[in-house]
């Protein structure tokens, strides 16, 4: 019992202490079998992602250091995959554009998410029916409700462009317009998304103790003064998943780009994850397209470091 | 049972003055979520001709089956029907096991690297499938697993995603009955199956639901392992009517409709149990 406790003390405030770790060394048996345990129930996860997770990114660094174009001889090229990034106009665009993409469409997705979260959370008529229909887009092949969306745009025969020329409101060349081309890729990627991060917020707003809640509301809390008091703190830990999924979702936008634009008009929608697919499937470039999937590893990696350790200084326990 | 989970404290005329304001916002919410799906439905009943010719509507100047008949038709759509649902259910039924598993080890037990491995797994979750492309596709060829249905299964049993997720939620888990269970001499692997397994519920379907789903839309994947159309699943088969029939969007909206209406049963039958399970999680 009294590790237990210890334990549980330690994974909330941080590096252990010197009287706990003599305890601890008391019950050494014990920690054994734990640990021994815990390799055992993490063994089968582990077996699958390392042979086919783990391995296959390193395999790809190691690619990324040679000249492999599918063909039979490779070359060492040590950095020139990584120099020749430097100077890649295509391939600073591909970055901006990620940023962009992602700097809009997770902040949106998320606050979309929680808001309409808040809203189901309460005494509804057809709520089940609700969250179902804004849940629906997630439930839908990306690559299949893309080209739904398209056909809506489409400049001549959509329905969306009809109705909107009838409010006044023109959308040009459609998806060939720079203009339209990134706001609808973006668009259709929030629209998949929302629900599936509402539904994570319901599945958090439904383990906040009601009593917490009651107490705020026998307290005489406002409906603001209780969401920012009780339920946003005990909601730290959906908040993290949530902001760092919403940010690797943005990172890895590929289908709805493939099918709307494929990365045009002039790389206009192109991200690093299309231009990643560009490089290795259609110029067969493998050297240089594991070399920039690494950047964007490396990238990805560093954002969300950085907001764990965010959102960990924020977390709550209840 | 799911009365728990609703504020039923508050006064009734006080949630009726918000509850039309937030079932307006809602509403407008979900036909936006609907209108591509609606059109999809639609469309799929509705001739070439009418398509191109009345865009501004999504209701059918009239109703034809023919695009349905046609698909069967065009490709070997049960084959693939099938495929697709073993893949899927398989998938995620075994995921759940597996990944609760490791997610229980990583949220409830300290051993040496648990730092390490915790970042290992949340590396994975950043790297986009693109950059393993090669090197899986390299493997499976080794291993003879191409056009196999284990080639198509076994490396998606294990999922950062599911990982990471039930890790939190078991975060979040009181330790009480843990405790108890612990001084009651019960066993590790015990205290997982009798007691933190049943309590995940509703997090284990939502991963459940989104191991299903992901495997069930995925595209990149069986084009990758399943090449062949015969043996394929129902995106990628989609994929590759689209590639040999670029202006047919009749059937290929029916062959879209028919993959849809699984995803949408499931979610349907799963909703209801996700709601119920919320009274059984309520140890505060």
């Amino acid at each position: 019992m009294s590790t237990r406790t210890a334990t549980a003390a330690t994974v909330t405030s941080g590096p252990s202490r010197p009287a706990e770790r003599r305890r601890r060394r008391r019950r050494g048996a014990i920690e054994r079998r734990r640990t021994r345990a815990a390799l055992l129930f993490l063994s089968p996860a582990f077996l699958v992602l390392g042979v086919f997770v783990f391995w296959p990114i390193l395999s790809a660094l190691i690619t990324s250091f040679t000249n492999d174009r599918y063909l039979d001889t490779v070359d060492w090229v040590g950095l020139a995959n990584y120099r020749r990034l430097l100077d890649d106009e295509r391939f600073w665009t591909a970055l901006e554009n990620t940023a962009v993409y992602t700097l809009v469409t997770a902040p949106v997705s998320v606050a979309l998410a929680l808001g309409l979260a808040l809203l189901l959370n309460q005494r509804l008529p057809a709520r089940g029916l609700l969250r179902a229909a804004i849940f629906l887009p997630w439930v839908v092949s990306l690559g299949i409700s893309a080209i739904a969306w398209s056909a809506l745009i489409d400049p001549q025969i959509g329905m969306l462009t009809s109705w909107l020329s009838s409010l006044g409101i023109s959308i040009g060349d459609g998806l060939r317009d720079p203009s339209v081309a990134m706001p609808a890729v973006m668009f259709v990627g929030i629209w998949r998304n929302v629900g599936f991060f509402m539904v994570m917020y319901l599945a958090g707003l439904q383990q906040i103790p009601q009593h917490l809640r009651e107490a705020a509301l026998l307290d005489g809390a406002s409906a603001v003064k209780r969401f920012r008091h009780v339920t946003w703190p005990l909601l730290a830990n959906t908040t993290m998943f949530v902001v760092i999924i919403a940010a690797i979702f943005a990172f890895q936008a590929f289908d709805q780009i493939y099918v709307m634009t494929g990365g045009g008009p002039f790389f206009q929608t192109e991200t690093l994850v299309m231009l990643i697919y560009g490089t290795a499937v259609l110029d067969y470039d493998l050297g240089y397209a594991t070399a920039i999937s690494w950047v964007l590893v490396v990238i990805v990696l560093t954002l969300s470091l950085i907001q764990m350790r965010f959102f960990s200084k924020r977390a709550v326990e209840y | 049972m799911a009365a728990v989970a609703l504020p039923t404290t508050r006064p009734r005329r006080r949630v009726s003055a918000g509850a039309v304001l937030s079932l307006f916002v809602l509403c407008a919410a979900a036909a936006i979520a609907l209108l591509p799906l609606a059109w999809l439905l639609t469309a799929s009943v509705r001739t070439q001709g009418d398509l191109t010719g009345n865009p501004s509507t999504i209701i059918p100047s009239g109703i034809t089956f023919q695009n349905y008949v046609d698909i069967w038709r065009m490709i070997p759509f049960g084959r693939q029907f099938l495929n697709t649902t073993v893949f899927a259910l398989t998938v995620a039924c075994v995921s759940v096991v597996i990944d609760s598993m490791a997610a229980y080890a990583l949220a409830r037990f300290r051993f040496p690297a648990r730092t390490f491995v915790f970042v290992a797994l949340i590396a994975t979750l950043l790297v986009p499938i693109q950059v393993t492309f090669v090197p899986v596709y390299n493997l499976l060829v080794d291993l003879g697993w191409i056009n196999t249905m284990q080639g198509l299964i076994v490396p998606r049993v294990a999922d950062a995603f599911g990982i990471f997720f039930l890790r939190q939620f078991f975060l979040a888990l009181p330790r009480d009955l843990e405790d108890a269970a612990r001084i009651d001499g019960a066993g590790e692997f015990q205290i997982y199956r009798r007691i933190m397994f049943p309590l995940a519920g509703p997090a284990l379907v939502t991963i459940f639901i989104f191991n299903l789903v992901n495997n069930w839309n995925d595209l990149l994947w069986p084009l990758m392992v399943m090449p062949d159309q015969d043996t394929t699943t129902l995106p990628a088969g989609l994929a590759m009517f689209r590639g040999q029939y670029v202006v047919d969007y009749g059937p290929l909206m029916a062959g879209a409709t028919l993959a849809l209406i699984p995803m949408i049963i499931a979610f349907i039958v799963v909703q209801r149990r996700f709601i119920e399970s919320i009274a059984t999680t309520g140890i505060k």
